[in-house]
């Protein structure tokens, strides 16, 4: 007994100490970070003007709106029909074919054109959810369209988006784990590169997750901060 | 003031409006009753275009709002709209529903909108409620407020569909009461209601809509006294 937990002892200690492994392991949280963060905005990016699309669609009679629509329902659908690795093998060997492409923007783009689908469809449910009469009342003020989504709409809407987001992007933040599989050195990768190094994979991939774990219990715990700073302004 | 001309509205084929002509004169108060589902909203809602018609024309103020290049977004500033579900901003305070759209719009500083709702709050008898949200208040007061919020704009007519439908039996009278000093004040309304009473003291003209065409228009008096329409008899049979 003293024996095996001597062993995992010693195999942690392996896959962290020596060599200064544990640089590894940061260097490849500071790339999945960086990733994260551009992949966020990216896939925010994306999934704004999808979920514009989409929504001006509903009630606009406008051809090329209409057309912009099927493309956006075409894009949403295909992304979040196929597993991301396909995708990502698609992407990368479609679009990044040329030698020293930065790893970043790789697994950023890679990350955001998924993300993107998904983040588009929280923001048009939340949209969706606000009921019909607040446009309607709006409109029947006087008020354009775009005023009333702006004043109207939008600010009701945001308090459903957020949570749902700041959701998309905890899985987000573990989904780039996945783009280990293309050569950029993210937290993933490199906990694969310690393992190769001692010869015992386990330790390492567990420091990864206890890593990944700590990093979303952090966002969700900042989720519920600023859900309850939110929630604070307008007790009913 | 409002003329519409064999107005028509189908949904997917499906024939809700069947051609209504009306003549609306400024300062009458048109009140609207029929059957439930027979198009008595639909026809209201055309008449500030949230509804598009399939067919025919509405004419306001020497504007066709049938015509496509009509800026619709202007002559709704001029036509007040009350709904069943209130529809008042739930993040707004009351004074701030209230100032919302004319101060938007450039009608009004927020100064003079803010002295107008003031105004507007006292006459409805909620001079206490300007900062509440519509959430903290009972739905006759929230009804108050949204015909409060329509008065803001200036309009030259107020649409209310079915204003009191949606509330308890005991603050329709506060909403009614708040509508019957707006018609004395002149205000040019249509009313769609279930209210009979109301109809009688306040309309200066009955529609009976039925299956989406007018089946009979008259004084309160000869509409409820001496009813031709064989549906109208019928209907007023049962509500009365
Ligand atoms: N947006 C809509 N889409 C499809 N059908 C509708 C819509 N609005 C109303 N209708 C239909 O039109 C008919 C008349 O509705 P409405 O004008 O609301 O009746 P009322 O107000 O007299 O009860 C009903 O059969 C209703 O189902
Ligand atoms: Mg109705």
């Amino acid at each position: 007994m003293m024996e095996l937990l001597k062993n995992i002892g010693q195999g942690f200690y392996n896959a962290w100490f020596p060599e200064r492994r544990y640089l590894a392991y940061l260097s490849g949280l500071r790339m999945t970070l960086l990733i994260s963060l551009f992949a966020v905005i990216i896939g925010i990016a994306i999934g704004i003007i999808l979920a514009v699309i989409r929504v001006t669609a509903r009630n606009s009679r406008n051809l090329v709106i209409r057309i912009l629509n099927r493309f956006a329902i075409i894009y949403i659908t295909v992304i979040r029909g196929t597993p991301m690795i396909v995708q990502i093998m698609i992407i990368y060997n479609l679009i990044f074919t040329a030698p020293n492409t930065n790893p970043i923007v790789v697994g950023a783009v890679c990350c955001g054109i998924n993300s993107g689908a998904y983040v588009s469809e929280i923001i048009r449910a939340g949209i969706e959810s606000i009921p019909i009469g607040q446009m309607e009342a709006g409109r029947s003020l006087g008020l354009t369209y775009s005023m009333t989504m702006r004043t109207i709409i939008l600010p009701q809407a945001v308090k459903n988006i957020l949570p749902a987001l700041g959701n998309e992007f905890i899985v987000l933040v573990k989904e780039t784990s996945v783009i280990s599989v293309i050569a950029v050195n993210d937290l993933m990768k490199m906990a694969g590169y310690v393992g190769s190094r001692t010869w015992d994979v386990i330790p390492p991939y567990v420091i990864a997750a206890a890593i990944y774990l700590i990093m979303t219990l952090g966002l969700s715990s900042l989720m519920s901060y600023f859900e309850k700073k939110m929630g604070r302004g307008d007790r009913k | 003031m409002i003329v519409t001309r064999n107005l028509q509205k189908e949904f997917d084929g499906h024939k809700v409006l069947c051609g209504i002509d009306q003549h609306i004169e400024k300062g009458e108060k048109v009140v609207v009753i029929g059957p439930s589902g027979s198009g008595k909203s639909t026809f209201l809602r055309c008449l500030n275009m949230l509804e598009v018609p399939t067919g025919g024309e509405i004419i306001f103020e020497g504007v066709t709002l049938t015509d496509p290049k009509t800026d619709i977004d202007k002559i709704r500033q001029r036509m007040g709209m009350v709904f069943q579900q209130f529809n008042l901003f739930p993040m707004k305070t009351v004074r701030q529903n209230i100032t919302h759209a004319p101060v938007l719009l450039k009608k009004m500083t927020q100064k003079q909108a803010d002295e107008r709702a003031d105004e507007l709050l006292e006459r409805i008898g909620l001079p206490d409620k300007a900062d509440a949200y519509p959430g903290m208040l009972s739905g006759g007061q929230q009804q108050r407020i949204a015909i409060a919020r329509a008065l803001a704009m200036d309009p030259d007519v107020m649409l209310f569909d079915e204003p009191t439908s949606a509330l308890d039996p005991e603050m329709v009278g506060e909403v009614l009461e708040i509508m019957r000093e707006l018609a004395e004040d002149g205000m040019t309304m249509i009313v769609v209601t279930h209210e009979m009473g109301f109809a009688r003291e306040v309309g200066s003209r009955i529609l009976f809509i039925d299956e989406g065409v007018v089946a009979e228009e008259n004084t309160p008096y000869e509409f409820f006294n001496n009813p031709k329409n064989q549906r109208l008899q019928d209907f007023l049979s049962k509500v009365l």
